[in-house]
């Protein structure tokens, strides 16, 4: 009998230690849905390309600066202007997706804080050394540093020109147009080269249960990125929501007066496709975690969720119609129009925070601790 | 009476209670070192700002970074068990510290560190040094006990198992099979298991074995023709569950524990491996003297906690009838009662700081104040919103906000049903104090729960 106890016991530590390791990643979907299909179609069809034309429109930004400040002209103000803002619209498609080299680099954090700080930067100007790689120059590059040098610097646009006209080697503001653009393009072309390179197929293959797989996390990515980004950002802070009073100049493209509603509306849709599997550039779609959650709900015989957070962002978009194309005048304006928006957003935080995780049986914001 | 002084009276091998001691001791060191390279006691009571605290126990806080002492006190202690040295001094002090550790946050509560703890405390009536110890060794080594020292055990255990099967006697668990629709599906890429975890007859044979298994295997274990059916199946069942899901030491723990069962031959021979394992002889101990309580006031004063203890254990958990209400929904009850894995439950809370002279309100961004893991254990337990509603309110006031109001806007949804409205928003938090009383701002569950 001890014998055979021995012999369970062995199995025990045996079982358990394979066990432990269980993350080896073999690429088993048993059940039916095939997860590596969907991690491919999201990689191949949704964020390579996504990334493709972004680096692209940073490319004729980086053209549209140089441009401009080899040939300080009004007519080349213009054309930086719409540089910027179709490059600006492209980040909106791939700031959700702050995985693998992306998250390395803290991507987003060197392409979009703001608002900006006005005054370190003349300083960082003045002193024309330009060390954007610190952490602490991140509120003073990205698209709402060139917001503010190429509609901010003065309150007309010939204004503007003059100012840069004005340069001297203590007061570069040309230059560090070009070293902003440059920055951008060049952190982007990383992340793209390293999708290109390796990360892709890393990407597909990670295709497990494990907190650590490309599914658990990037949803937890997604998550992070619109209740912090898409809700607070964009919309509630400047709309007073986490203040006693409204933050009208808190807006994204504050000085651009009129860009921060169709940048909204195009990180709104980009998620909202990306939901849904949408590809980009084409009306198709493919595995998305709407079919997914479809294929889930099938086992567990719950209530319809897919549709209830498709309808939420319909709500959103039509509360979100109304507002101004200028955030910091709806703000000023009528600020309920922008809480209503507000409202909901956040209804979709619940949807995809609470029913979605747990349909997806995905951890929010993973820790690693015993369950019972 | 008779009957009972009669079996208070009856003696036993003390064997199995000097393994389980041994298995015990070691089984402890192992979780604390595992705990500690897993670098939580940093993460989980050094890092976070803000504890929750049970009722009661409010004054129970980590000891910045003197809770590493406390840490290693549980180890060092641990060690001395496992080898039953100053057992009586040891386990006193493992149980005050173990339970301490566990009463700095009640955001890593789980079943299997109650156990520990109410373990440990039953042991510090047991004499588990007496035999195969350095105890006895130095002192009298006693080849027999009492034989209730030994029975304890296994009814803890047997009510461990029984209490969790009784749990799982609900509509959820049986007719729904839920929350397993929802765990098992979301292993697929384990070997082979993966492929039929999404079956439904494969769900439902987990959830109806599960319950087959807790409530039938203290029996099993106890009556000796099905003991080591019994134990295979303690073992196939705890490795399923360790395989299946995030459960630490906790079932190599019970696969050990349950050891105990078996007739004292088994130990003897365990204990003789261990002894030529380390080179000693163990005919020292087997002097075949009994051990006798001396003072009848100890004798007295012993039954007394032990008869108190188990009474307590066999009633906590039907605590929870005196509530109105679901109780996986208000959660009043719901701990230290072996409900384990019954529930998939996850919310969001959105707490709003209002300014009644003003008017004036602004919400709570709550990882200013909460770790991920404190976040979503509090967003679904309404003794945490409370609390931490509490100490938003005495957070902002001190800032220089005044007079004002807390309020929750908060989400919750169980066992797959669609998230619903979880506490009244309309209600002051910042004004409500604790208590062992019905939450009256819960909102109702709105559908039923069947069973128990």
């Amino acid at each position: 009998m001890s014998r055979n106890i021995a012999f369970l016991i062995m199995l025990v530590s045996l079982v358990g230690l394979t066990s432990c390791g269980d993350d080896d990643g073999a690429s088993a979907s048993g059940d039916g849905f095939d997860r590596q299909a969907m991690l491919t179609h999201w990689a191949d069809n949704i964020i390579v390309p996504s990334y493709e034309v972004y680096v692209d429109r940073l490319g004729a930004l980086v053209t549209a600066s140089e441009t401009f400040n080899n040939e300080t002209s009004l007519v080349n103000l213009s054309g930086l202007r719409s540089a910027w803002l179709d490059a600006y619209q492209s980040w909106q498609t791939v700031s959700m997706f702050e995985i693998g080299k992306a998250e390395e680099l803290t991507l987003r954090n060197f392409t979009n804080v703001f608002p900006v700080n006005k005054a370190d930067m003349e300083a960082t100007i003045a002193t024309g050394s330009f060390d954007l790689a610190s952490v602490n120059k991140q509120d003073e590059q990205g698209f709402p540093a060139l917001d503010y040098l190429i509609n901010g610097l003065a309150d007309t646009d010939q204004g503007i020109v003059d100012t840069f006209l004005e340069e001297t080697a203590e007061s570069n503001h040309g230059d560090y147009l070009v070293a902003l653009s440059t920055s951008l393009n060049s952190l982007a072309t990383q992340v793209l080269e390293d999708w290109k390179n390796g990360y892709r197929d890393t990407f597909v293959n990670n295709d497990g249960s494990e907190a650590t797989s490309s599914v658990n996390k990037l949803v937890n990515d997604l998550l992070f990125y619109y209740e912090k980004h898409l809700r607070a950002g964009k919309i509630g802070i400047p709309a007073g929501v986490f203040s006693s009073a409204p933050l009208s100049d808190r807006v994204e493209a504050l000085y651009s007066k009129g860009s921060s509603k169709i940048l909204f509306e195009t990180a709104l849709n980009s998620f909202e496709g990306f939901f849904n599997g949408k590809s980009v550039g084409e009306s198709v779609t493919g595995e998305s975690l709407n079919t997914y959650l479809n294929f889930l709900n099938e086992i567990s015989g719950g209530e319809d969720l897919t549709t209830l957070i498709n309808n939420q962002f319909a709500s959103v978009r039509t509360v979100s119609a109304e507002l101004n194309d200028d955030f910091e005048v709806q703000v000023t304006m009528d600020n309920n129009k922008m809480l209503a928006t507000y409202d909901e957003l956040q209804k979709n935080v619940v949807y995809l925070k609470v029913d979605m995780l747990q349909a997806l049986s995905i951890r929010v914001d993973f820790v690693d601790a015993d369950g019972d | 009476m008779n009957r009972i002084n009669t079996y208070l009276d009856k003696e036993t091998e003390a064997a199995p209670l000097a393994a389980f001691r041994i298995f015990f001791g070691v089984m402890m060191f192992a979780s604390i070192v595992r705990f500690w390279a897993n670098s939580w006691i940093q993460k989980l009571y050094i890092d976070p700002s803000f504890f929750f605290s049970y009722y009661g126990f409010e004054w129970v806080k980590p000891l910045g970074n003197y809770t590493y002492l406390l840490f290693v006190i549980c180890a060092v202690t641990s060690l001395m068990i496992a080898v039953g040295f100053k057992y009586r001094f040891a386990i006193i002090t493992f149980f005050l510290t173990f339970t301490y550790i566990e009463l700095m946050d009640k955001t890593t509560y789980l079943n299997h560190y109650y156990f520990i703890s109410i373990l440990s405390f039953l042991m510090i009536f047991l004499p588990a040094s007496d035999y195969f110890s350095v105890d006895a060794k130095k002192g009298i080594s006693y080849q027999r006990i009492p034989r209730w020292t030994v029975d304890a055990i296994k009814i803890l255990l047997a009510i461990v198992y029984f209490y969790a099967g009784l749990a799982k006697l609900n509509s959820d668990w049986l007719i729904e099979g839920m929350p397993l629709k929802i765990w098992l599906p979301s292993r697929y890429d384990l070997p082979i298991l993966g492929d039929i975890l999404h079956k439904e007859w494969v769900i439902y044979a987990f959830s109806w074995g599960g319950a087959i298994y807790d409530l039938s295997i203290p029996f099993l274990l106890f009556w000796k023709r099905t003991r080591m059916l019994a134990f295979a199946l303690v073992v196939i069942f705890h490795v399923l569950t360790r395989m299946l899901f995030p459960i630490g030491m906790f079932p190599y723990i019970m696969i050990v524990s349950a050891l105990i069962f078996f007739d004292s031959g088994l130990h003897h021979k365990i204990l003789n491996t261990i002894a030529t394992l380390f080179r000693f002889t163990k005919s020292s101990f087997d002097t075949g003297l009994v051990h006798l309580r001396k003072s009848m006031f100890l004798k007295r004063l012993s039954m007394t906690v032990i008869v108190v203890f188990f009474a307590a254990q066999l009633l906590i958990p039907f605590r929870y009838m005196l509530y109105p209400g679901e109780l996986f929904w208000t959660e009043e009850g719901f701990r230290f009662s072996w409900r384990v894995m019954l529930m998939e439950k996850a919310g969001y809370a959105n707490f709003r700081i209002v300014s009644p002279e003003t008017g004036q309100q602004f919400y709570v961004d709550n990882s200013d104040f909460l770790t991920p893991f404190q976040e979503k254990q509090m967003s679904f337990q309404p003794d945490f919103i409370l609390e931490y509603a509490r100490y938003l309110s005495e957070h902002f006031q001190s800032q220089g906000h005044g007079e004002i109001e807390v309020h929750v806007e908060s989400y919750v949804a169980l066992n797959g049903r669609r998230s619903r409205p979880y506490i009244d928003p309309n209600v002051n938090l910042a004004t409500l104090d604790e208590s062992f009383k019905p939450k009256t701002w819960i909102l109702p569950f709105n559908d039923e729960i069947k069973g128990l």
